[in-house]
């Protein structure tokens, strides 16, 4: 335990009017099984949990922040992990060693969570109205019509538009955002003391987070809940939290009100953390200008339209479709990288996909001067040499069987570009490049840390010596250190090869410092494209706008300017047989900059 | 050393070392062994002619003989010696175990693998077809292929083989789905590998535990499905014995002689749990993401 300013320690023994503690954490340690015996993955956490607070649990991946929620919880996965040493103090209660059907009452009732996932957290085959109440009825003696008007206050507490309909409706109908609000609701339907939220907001977009985010703060303030909050996103603790505990692989790094943190982080760890979280607009104008040479063009995207047929009815014809991407055109040059950004169902990654020709798509994509579409699996081989690309998930995107030495030296054995003694030497040289050691080669994908694995792929994708390197959210997946490391990887990769990218990413802190050039896309159209320095820094498309405004700012100090909810429903991109949606066009605002006229 | 060297060369510290190393598969192996080994030499080991009816092999009235010092397992019904035609019957169900069994993992396997793959129209084709054999009566069916062909032994396991390889098109075609859609076969397809290469390189290996433990289960139910149709007249000829049609023979006496049903029943149990031991080792050897985790 480093540099732990505790504040149970002063104030309990201290004052006047210190309140009770709700929940008390003393050095809590947890012990997963291990075939070598016992592995401590928490090392003596403590803290104290006032009422009426916000306290975040911030941390890198492994760092056992939802290991602390689940002990609070009871959900620790038996037998595999159990809690060796410490206490959970409930209003005095310690709930380590406490029977499960103990631990079933407690819950909901004096403790409730929020999961990151909200798809997954409900029941699919149970109206929201059904998991609503039957929340309340467990846990309370009331009549099924006596709840169902309850589930009614609580869908409209939490902000739900038309809650009557929603109660009828199942969680596939509702988009992540409400999805979220109803486990909102459902978590706060018996009044907890304590509200347990794990990462809440990282599945949603931007402006979704900044809702959900608003949605907890208001309802915290007013029922005087306690809530927990863990997260990866230093932003988001900035916004929210009125305490910060940093933990790192399972140890308490430093505990601090938010200020106290952000101001003068006592740590090393903390400094690295905060150092390296990306900030929208901590470029520079002139550092982020592009450099306007007069070079080849790589990728050129002629109007390419991509929908998906919605099947239905008694002959499974063709009823509607989606347009996932409609009329889009850009071009990318040798060295160039065009960020992609917009939000989930924007059409930024099957832009990609149509690229690496992995789904049918109309209108025109050339590659170094071919067009590929409707080209055969064999003509396309020399094209794919020319681009490749590098997937969100690294983990997901090697095959778990293979050394991952084997799967660089793939793509080379596939064109038939080497073998023998010269395609391990051209492997091993790939490694090299990405800064992997050369015994790595033998391994497989799970002896790899997450941003090792996204080296590896990297290395895989630059196999063939592409041109351009398609990356989709290629560092969403990583903690915030990481990704700087593998941002930076990219750039130089990109300065000495002179490679092009196709930056597909909904953070627009990354997409800042990485692009030349942003294309914001909203239900598969360009809303606005331009310099990076001008879209970003003098968005003129009210959806820019508004995607800017929710980004949180890792500086509680500066919070951002309220956000401007959205009073539109997202426009839906499914359209009839023979339909097409509305075309945005583009007006020119000098120096490339380009934003549709309409409102979004 | 190679990149390609690194996987033959963890493959290759001796898959069959392994499996002598871990108890569960050892026996397993162990079991194998022996039931290959008195399917090869059966009619040198047996102590009796299986065929034959001696005068002593009932009782007075009539019964089979339990279990004793002169007939170990007994005798059956017609007083032959129950341990002969066991040690006989392993060939027959062997062959119908292993061949039948296997033809139909790979029949299954191909069909499933190519429909899941493919998508689109192969896959209605394959899977509407697997669909109708499914919703057919696999006996009535096996006893038409029967009825058509000669019948002998080789002929009714590719009977067997044709009536079974439905279940296993419907998982592989499940799982290959869903693999399809991942990451890592995406990232193949877009470095320009052919299918071919996907298929057997990538996907294959991940069906692989799926593909074990479906035809380990699938041995007991093809040496009972042989059985079946030797009761009815177009499976293997009587009087060559089979353990299916041991018990098949043998079950009307199943209170008063419940031997006679019983131990060609942990026979046939004992088949299937040692491919089932060393299918399942094999499935963990050859899986590198468990590596370390098992003694």
């Amino acid at each position: 335990m480093i540099a732990t300013i505790d504040t149970e320690q002063i104030n309990p023994a201290g004052s006047n009017d210190s309140p009770v503690p709700l929940l008390q954490v003393k050095d809590l340690t947890i012990q997963v099984a291990t075939p070598d015996g016992g592995k401590t993955v928490l090392d003596g956490i403590g803290f104290s949990l006032m009422p009426n607070e916000v306290l975040c649990l911030a941390g890198e991946s492994g760092s056992g922040k939802s290991l602390t929620a689940m002990a609070i919880m009871g959900l620790l996965p038996k037998p595999a992990a159990r809690i060796t040493a410490g206490q959970i103090l409930l209003g005095g209660k310690d709930l380590v060693g406490l029977a499960e059907a103990d631990f079933r009452k407690l819950r909901a009732t004096r403790v409730a969570m929020i999961f990151q996932e909200p798809m997954t957290s409900l029941n699919p085959v149970m109206t929201i109205g059904e998991q609503i109440t039957e929340v309340l009825r467990a846990h309370q003696d009331i009549t099924a019509s006596a709840a169902e008007s309850a589930a009614l206050e609580l869908l409209k507490e939490v902000r739900m538009t038309s809650p009557e309909r929603r109660l009828k409706q199942y969680p596939h109908e509702l988009s992540g955002g409400m999805r979220q609000r109803v486990v909102i609701a459902i978590a706060l339907a018996c009044q907890p003391d304590v509200l347990i939220a794990d990462e809440p907001t990282t599945a949603l977009d931007v402006t979704v987070q900044a809702e959900i985010l608003d949605l907890i703060a208001k309802l915290q303030e007013r029922a005087g809940t306690a809530v927990i909050m863990i997260t990866h996103d230093m932003g988001v603790v900035a916004e929210i939290a009125d305490r910060v505990i940093v933990m790192r692989a399972g140890k308490q790094m430093e505990t601090s009100t938010v200020r106290q943190l952000f101001a003068s982080p006592s740590t090393d760890y903390t400094r690295a953390l905060l150092a390296a979280v990306p900030r929208l607009g901590s470029v520079s104008a002139s550092a982020a200008a592009p450099v306007r040479e007069n070079k080849a063009t790589v990728v050129e995207v002629n109007e390419l339209s991509v929908r998906f047929p919605v099947r239905g009815g008694l002959l499974n014809r063709v009823q509607q479709n989606v347009h996932a991407v409609e009329k889009v055109s850009f071009s990318i040059n040798a060295g160039e990288t065009l960020a992609l950004v917009g939000e989930s169902g924007s059409g930024k990654s099957t832009i990609g996909k149509a690229l690496m020709s992995l789904l049918p798509f109309e209108g025109e994509i050339r590659i170094n001067g071919r067009a590929t579409r409707g080209l055969s699996r064999r003509s396309l081989r020399g094209v794919r040499r020319d681009v490749q690309m590098i997937f969100q998930d690294p983990y997901a995107s090697l095959d778990p069987r293979m050394t991952v030495g084997d799967q660089v030296a793939e793509p080379l054995l596939v064109h038939a570009l080497a073998s023998g003694q010269e395609l391990t030497d051209r492997v091993e040289w790939l490694f090299k490049r990405v800064g992997l050691p050369a015994d790595a080669m033998r391994r497989h994908p799970h002896e790899f840390s997450g941003g090792q694995r996204q080296r590896v792929c990297i290395a895989r994708a630059l196999a063939l010596n592409p041109k351009l390197i398609v990356a989709d959210e290629c560092v969403s997946a990583l903690d915030v250190s990481v990704q700087a490391q593998v941002l930076e990887l990219l750039r130089e990769l990109q300065e000495e090869e002179g490679l092009s990218y196709l930056f597909i990413s909904h953070d627009m802190a990354v997409v800042e410092q990485v692009s030349d050039r942003v294309a914001v896309l909203y239900a598969g159209q360009v809303v606005e494209t331009g310099p990076a320095s001008a879209v970003l820094g003098k968005p003129r498309h009210a959806y820019t706008q508004r995607l800017l405004s929710a980004v949180p700012i890792p500086d509680p100090e500066h919070k951002r300017s309220p956000f401007v909810r959205s009073t539109q429903e997202l426009v839906s991109v499914m359209h009839a047989v023979g339909t097409s949606p509305e075309r945005q066009l583009l007006q020119n605002h000098g120096d490339d900059h380009w934003s549709a006229r309409a409102a979004g | 050393m190679s990149a390609q060297d690194g996987v033959t060369q963890t493959r290759s510290t001796g898959v069959f070392a392994q499996l002598l190393r871990r108890p569960g598969s050892a026996f397993g192996l162990a079991l194998i062994a022996l039931i290959v080994f008195c399917a090869l030499t059966a009619s040198h080991i047996t102590p009796y002619d299986p065929n034959d009816q001696p005068f002593d092999g009932l009782t007075i009235e009539g019964a089979p003989i339990a279990p004793n010092a002169d007939h170990w397992m007994g005798t059956d019904l017609l007083g032959r010696d129950l341990m002969s035609r066991l040690i006989v019957g392993a060939q027959t169900s062997l062959i119908i175990g292993v061949v039948a069994n296997g033809l139909s993992a790979i029949l299954g396997t191909a069909v499933g693998v190519a429909a899941g793959y493919f998508g689109g129209l192969t896959a209605t084709v394959l899977m509407r077809f697997t669909d109708l054999m499914m919703a057919f009566p696999a006996l009535l069916l096996a006893i038409v292929l029967a009825a058509i062909f000669e019948p002998s032994l080789w002929i009714v396991a590719m009977v067997i083989a044709m009536v079974n390889w439905v279940q296993m098109a419907r998982v592989v075609y499940t799982e290959t789905r869903s693999l399809t859609e991942r990451d890592f076969i995406q990232a193949q397809v877009s470095m320009g590998s052919g299918p071919v290469r996907v298929l057997l390189r990538h996907v294959l290996p991940h069906l692989l535990s799926s593909i074990v433990v479906f035809s380990t289960l699938g041995i007991s139910t093809t040496v009972l499905l042989e059985a079946t149709l030797s009761y009815l007249g177009v499976g293997v000829q009587p009087p060559t014995p089979s353990w299916g049609n041991i018990i098949f023979e043998n079950q009307t006496y199943f209170s008063s002689a419940p031997w006679l049903v019983f131990i060609p029943g942990v026979a046939i149990l004992l088949m299937a749990l040692a491919f089932n031991l060393v299918g399942d080792a094999l499935r963990d050897i050859l899986d590198p993401t468990l590596k370390g985790r098992h003694g």
